[in-house]
Formats: structure tokens, C-alpha cells, sequence
């Protein structure tokens, strides 16, 4: 398995774009939400953790289609399922794949576009942490949703509508782990909770994963 | 070691497209599976291959002993030949040895995948299944875009195969310049007297 | 005599076409007599005054709402243990009742906000829970229609209705836990003693009763609306193949 993490990490590198495009369009966000809402700095200081959660979420979604779709497209999805390593082994590589390519890049990014929004001082180790503890779990569930949708000619907008709901435990406890985290208020709860909805995605999506794919395989 | 398959049915889109079909394969054997587009010559390759289940019938092979090619070859475009053969070695943990030389593939070896022709590009997915070290091959079509020295070239790698006491299954219409039997499947396909739970016969 | 011979297609058709008329029947009875006993012979809330009948509508649909997923999830696991057919049909043709429902919850509480709380919409857990329900609803949907194959969309629509069950849950305690909320406390639970006072209790019976009338008469109706398209399918599918 670690063979195809390789690989498909390689594969990433050598296409380029793939996580830059995530990273610009984290940038971006973080750009024009000032530029909808108004120049006010303290409006910005209390929207700050939940914009850079929904930016962080979105970018996600990004490149989820792209989970699956390439090697649907060219066949080695079918050669992978008749081979020795476990479709389950392969959904849960490749949702670390797409962590250490696009979640963890944007957990990084992400303090530095707290300035731009003008973040409290406290908020920026919760916002880091947060995107730490909450962003493979986005991938995990991202990749169920890529697997539902592999066959399909145009899967983009229906892997969102599908995979948003999904996200939803997950951005709640994230975003409020950051925000406590910027007003400085406890946060062990809801950093508690976040780490849970993690551990139970990655537990046992890569299951219902694996089985979708060979649902869609057949 | 022998590949044996008794009365499987199996379906495709919901519909039942063969049935009661029953062969065998020993080592050192090949079956060339004929039979018109729409058949379910590839329905049958991939059931056996285990990438849908039977409806009905039992699939008899030992474990791990199945190399199956599809139309696709699997190549990532971005990566050398090399690299793609060796990341298929390394899934099978098996080394890639020799089998560059006997595809006659080794001058292309470090040319990104995406600059092979057609016919190049068959040539790497065939030489997938040496490295897999699996004995039997179910192969789809493994002819589509060779020339006729290619084809040449893989019924020597086929006879070789079969030498070492493999095993294939070919839906093809060229012929390998192998000795194999020929199984028409065209007998096999579904009756519609047949209405099963679960398939859209039911509705009728 | 097992009930699974009622998966059948043709069995479910012949038994379904029975009780179809009798099921709508008593649903309109159900719903007129309650809606009228409701809106007409209660008298008005000393607090709410007549906004608080609005109930009648309110409640029910909510009901079916949730009571509409859990059915779907029951019928989306027999059809991924058993593999009816009529079971992921049912699942299927539920899906739109049920997204009407919440919907009419939603627009039914919002113009029942309005005059209590002052706002059409507040981010309460409950409204915001069941945006969420609408969501998820609207997901389940898009899926069916996005895959050509029918079985492979049954099951691909039922592992979809799973997972979603779980995220749904887990959704619902979130955002009970984001926002702790204005709604008043569930109007009826089996083991407290009630919040509302007969008079309005008996009508609000009947119309739950009428909703879930309702809910069986239009999925059965939409059940059979869904066998006839699959049927005409295998037909079109056996001649193609003949």
C-alpha cells in the first residue's frame, strides 16, 4: 500500500496544479470575503476562524473529484481491484493521498491568511490545530463521495451536494474549536468532538468506500 | 493447479446475458473464447476475474492465482515505463527481472508513457501481467492496436507463459499462432425463461 | 405465506392496487376531520392566540419528515440485505414525500415564527436541523437521478442513505451543541407528561394520523408509478437484447 501512496504522491508532484489550484483558491477566498463584507478590522477579527474553516473546506472539495476519476478513466482502478492490496486499503490510501496534498498544505497556509483577516493572537494556534485535527476527516469523507460518484460522466456538482451535508459535523466543531480558540474561551469539548467525528470517519469510511467502489466496479 | 468454472451465470445492466456456462483450464492450457460483440465475452472475463460476482455457478481457482487485463491498460502518463511496470511489481511484491527485454520495451524505458504510441502503450499493459507472477491470465482483447510483429512477439511471451505451465483465457479474434481450443459462448447466452429475484426479469 | 412474497413486483402491484383506494380514503377523512376539528372547534392559545394552530400541520408533517428517512433507511438495508427490488423502489419513491414534508415543516415554522418569535428564520437547532434534513433529502435525490443502472443506483442510493443516517445524527448534535436555541421543547414525548392540554391534543392525533395515511397512500402510488417504469424498461431491455 505504501507503494501507492508513493506512486500516487509522485503522480501529484508531476502533474503540477493539482494542490496549487487548492492553495490559490484558499487565497482567493480569503481575499474576497474582506471585499463583500467591508473593510471593518474588528468584523473581520470575528469572522476570521470561520471563513478560513469554510475556505479550508471549500478548497477541499476542490479536488475530490479527482480522487478516483483518473485511474477510473485509464483502467488502473479495475487492475487495482483484482490485485493483492485490499480495495479497502486502497480507498484509506487514497484519502491520505489527498490530506498530504491538499489538507495538509491548506492546514499550513491557513495562519498565514489569518493575518490577512486580521485573526486575534490567540486564535492562530487553535485555527492550525483545528485544521490539523479536522481536515482528514473532510479528505475521508471526500473520498466516500468520490467513490459514489466515480462512474459518472459529470460527477463534480453532485459529488458537492453530496459530500456538503456530510461536512457538516465536521466544520460545526472545527470552526467553533477555532473560534473559542481566537475569543479565547475553553475549547476542550468541541476539540474533543472534532477529534471523534475524525477517528470514526477514518475508522470506517474507508469501508463504505471500498464498498461503493465495488459497487461501481461491476 | 486448474481454473474450473461449472454452470455460472452472470449479468450485466441487470439482465442475465449467460448462462450454464462450464470450462476448464489446465496448466500449460489456453481457451480462445469466441463469440459476436455483445456476447458477454468480457462480462465473463471480468466475473471470473472477481470483479462482479456470479449469479449463479462456482468459480474454482486457487487463491491469488489471477491476472486479469482489461481494454485499459492502467498507465499513468506522467510516469515512465519503468515506473509503471515497477509500481505493478511492487503491488504484486514480486521484481520486474527481465520482462522490459522480452516485451522489447527496454529502449523506451525511461520515456514518460504518454509519448508511447498506441501500440507501444499495449505492449507495457501486457507486460503487466509478467510481473503479477500470476498464472492465469484472463485477457480482454490483448491484441486491440499491435502490429503484426507485436502480435508476433506476444504469442512467443503467451507460448512461454503456457511453457511454464500457466494458463489463459483470451477473448480474441486474431489469431496467436498459439495451439489452444476454442470455446464458442454464443450457446450460452440467457433464455428469458428464466426469471430470477433481483434482476429485471421479475418485472416482466 | 411469508410477507416477503409482498416484495414480488406483480404480488406487491395486485396488493398494493387493494389497498390504495382505502388508504387515500381514510387519509382525506383523517386529514378533513382533524384540520377542521383543529382549525374551527379548538379555542385560541391564551399565549399564542390562533397562530398556535398552525400545529396542526406543523407537527405532522415534521413527523413524517424524519419518520419518511427512517423508512428509507429500513428499506434501503432490506434491499441491500435481500435484495427486493419493490423495497429500493419504495426507498426511492419515499425520498420526494419526504423532502416535501420537511419542506412544509420549514415554511409552516417560519409563518409560525414569525408572529412569535419575530423573525422567519432564527438559527435554532431545530430549523437549522432540519435545513439540514432538507440536505440530505435533496442528495439522496440527485443521486438517484444521476445514475443510469438501476440497480447499481438502489445500491449506491442505500449505502448513501446509511452513511448519510449517521452523519445526519451527528449533524443534529452538533449544531444542538453550535446553538442551544429558542424552540419550544418537543411537543409530544411518550414518557413526560404533556406539554399541550387535550383540546388540542385529540385533533393533533387525528392529523398526525392523517399525515401518516397520507404518506402510506402517495408511496404506495409512487411505489407503483416506479414497478410500471421498471417494468416498461425491461420490457424496452428484452426486446433490445431479443
Amino acid at each position: 500500500m505504501i507503494v501507492l501512496l508513493i506512486r500516487d504522491l509522485r503522480l501529484a508532484v508531476r502533474s503540477g496544479g493539482g494542490f496549487g489550484l487548492g492553495l490559490a483558491f484558499f487565497l482567493l477566498v480569503a481575499v474576497l470575503v474582506p471585499l463583500a463584507v467591508g473593510p471593518q478590522a474588528d468584523l473581520h477579527a470575528r469572522i476570521a476562524a470561520g471563513i478560513l474553516w469554510l475556505g479550508a473546506l471549500l478548497s477541499c472539495l476542490l479536488s475530490l473529484d479527482r480522487i478516483f476519476a483518473l485511474d477510473h478513466e485509464d483502467g488502473s482502478l479495475d487492475l487495482l481491484a483484482t490485485s493483492p492490496i485490499p480495495l479497502e486499503g486502497v480507498a484509506a490510501v487514497k484519502a491520505l493521498t489527498h490530506w498530504l496534498v491538499t489538507g495538509l498544505p491548506l492546514t499550513v497556509l491557513a495562519p498565514a491568511l489569518g493575518v490577512l483577516l486580521n485573526l486575534p493572537p490567540d486564535g492562530y494556534l487553535w485555527l492550525f490545530l483545528s485544521l490539523l485535527a479536522g481536515t482528514p476527516a473532510l479528505s475521508v469523507i471526500g473520498t466516500f463521495g468520490a467513490a459514489l460518484t466515480v462512474g459518472l460522466k459529470r460527477g463534480g456538482l453532485l459529488l458537492s451536494l453530496l459530500v456538503l451535508p456530510l461536512y457538516i459535523p465536521t466544520l460545526v466543531f472545527g470552526a467553533e474549536v477555532a473560534r473559542r480558540g481566537a475569543e479565547d474561551l475553553a475549547i476542550g469539548v468541541p476539540l474533543a468532538l472534532l477529534l471523534a467525528v475524525t477517528m470514526g470517519s477514518i475508522a470506517l469510511l474507508p469501508f463504505a468506500s471500498a464498498l461503493v467502489l465495488r459497487i461501481n466496479l461491476r | 493447479m486448474e481454473l474450473r468454472v461449472t454452470d455460472l451465470a452472470c449479468a450485466r445492466g441487470g439482465m442475465i446475458v449467460l448462462q450454464d456456462v462450464c470450462l476448464q483450464l489446465r496448466a500449460g492450457q489456453a481457451l480462445l473464447l469466441r463469440g459476436p460483440n455483445g456476447a458477454g465475452k468480457t462480462t465473463l472475463l471480468r466475473t471470473i476475474g472477481d470483479l462482479q460476482k456470479p449469479i449463479t455457478g462456482t468459480i474454482d481457482a486457487p487463491e491469488d492465482s489471477i491476472a486479469y487485463a482489461a481494454h485499459q491498460d492502467g498507465l499513468k502518463a506522467t510516469l515512465t515505463v519503468r515506473e509503471n511496470l515497477q509500481f505493478w511489481a511492487r503491488i504484486y511484491r514480486r521484481h520486474m527481472g527481465d520482462v522490459l527485454q522480452r516485451m522489447n520495451l527496454q529502449v523506451l524505458a525511461d520515456r514518460p508513457a504518454q509519448s508511447l504510441s498506441a501500440g507501444q502503450k499495449r505492449r507495457l499493459g501486457l507486460a503487466r501481467l509478467l510481473v503479477t507472477g500470476r498464472p492465469i491470465w484472463l485477457l480482454d482483447e490483448p491484441t486491440v492496436s499491435l502490429d503484426a510483429a507485436s502480435v508476433a512477439l506476444f504469442g512467443d511471451v503467451l507460448r512461454g507463459h503456457l511453457a511454464d505451465g500457466g494458463m489463459a483465457l483470451i477473448a480474441t479474434h486474431i489469431d496467436l499462432g498459439i495451439k489452444a481450443d476454442v470455446l464458442d459462448i454464443s450457446p450460452f447466452r440467457a433464455q428469458h425463461s428464466v426469471p430470477q429475484a433481483g434482476f429485471e426479469e421479475a418485472f416482466l | 405465506m411469508s410477507i416477503w412474497e409482498y416484495a414480488n413486483p406483480k404480488k406487491f402491484m395486485q396488493t398494493s392496487g387493494l389497498l390504495l383506494p382505502w388508504v387515500t380514503g381514510l387519509a382525506a377523512i383523517a386529514l378533513v376531520v382533524g384540520l377542521i376539528w383543529g382549525f374551527f372547534f379548538t379555542p385560541a392559545d391564551y399565549r399564542q392566540g390562533a397562530t398556535v394552530k398552525i400545529i396542526f400541520l406543523h407537527v405532522p408533517a415534521a413527523l413524517m419528515a424524519i419518520n419518511g428517512w427512517l423508512m428509507m433507511l429500513v428499506a434501503s438495508l432490506i434491499w441491500l440485505i435481500r435484495r427486493h427490488h419493490v423495497s429500493a423502489l419504495s426507498a426511492k419513491a419515499a425520498a420526494p414525500i419526504g423532502m416535501t414534508m420537511t419542506l412544509i415543516a420549514l415554511v409552516t415554522g417560519a409563518i409560525w415564527g414569525q408572529p412569535m418569535w419575530g423573525t422567519w428564520w432564527a438559527w435554532d437547532p431545530r430549523l437549522t436541523s432540519f435545513m439540514i434534513l432538507f440536505l440530505f433529502y435533496l442528495g439522496y435525490i440527485a443521486l438517484w437521478h444521476a445514475i443510469e443502472d438501476p440497480d447499481t443506483a438502489a445500491d449506491l442510493t442505500s449505502v448513501l442513505c446509511m452513511v448519510g443516517s449517521v452523519f445526519a445524527i451527528l449533524s443534529r448534535y452538533a449544531v444542538l451543541f453550535w446553538n442551544q436555541g429558542l424552540h419550544q421543547g418537543a411537543s409530544l414525548s411518550m414518557d413526560k407528561t404533556q406539554h399541550i392540554s387535550n383540546v388540542f391534543w385529540f385533533p393533533l392525533i387525528v392529523c398526525m394520523g392523517g399525515f401518516v395515511l397520507l404518506f402510506v397512500a402517495l408511496l404506495l402510488l409512487r411505489t407503483r408509478t416506479e414497478i410500471r417504469a421498471r417494468r416498461l424498461q425491461a420490457l424496452l431491455l428484452r426486446e433490445r437484447m431479443a
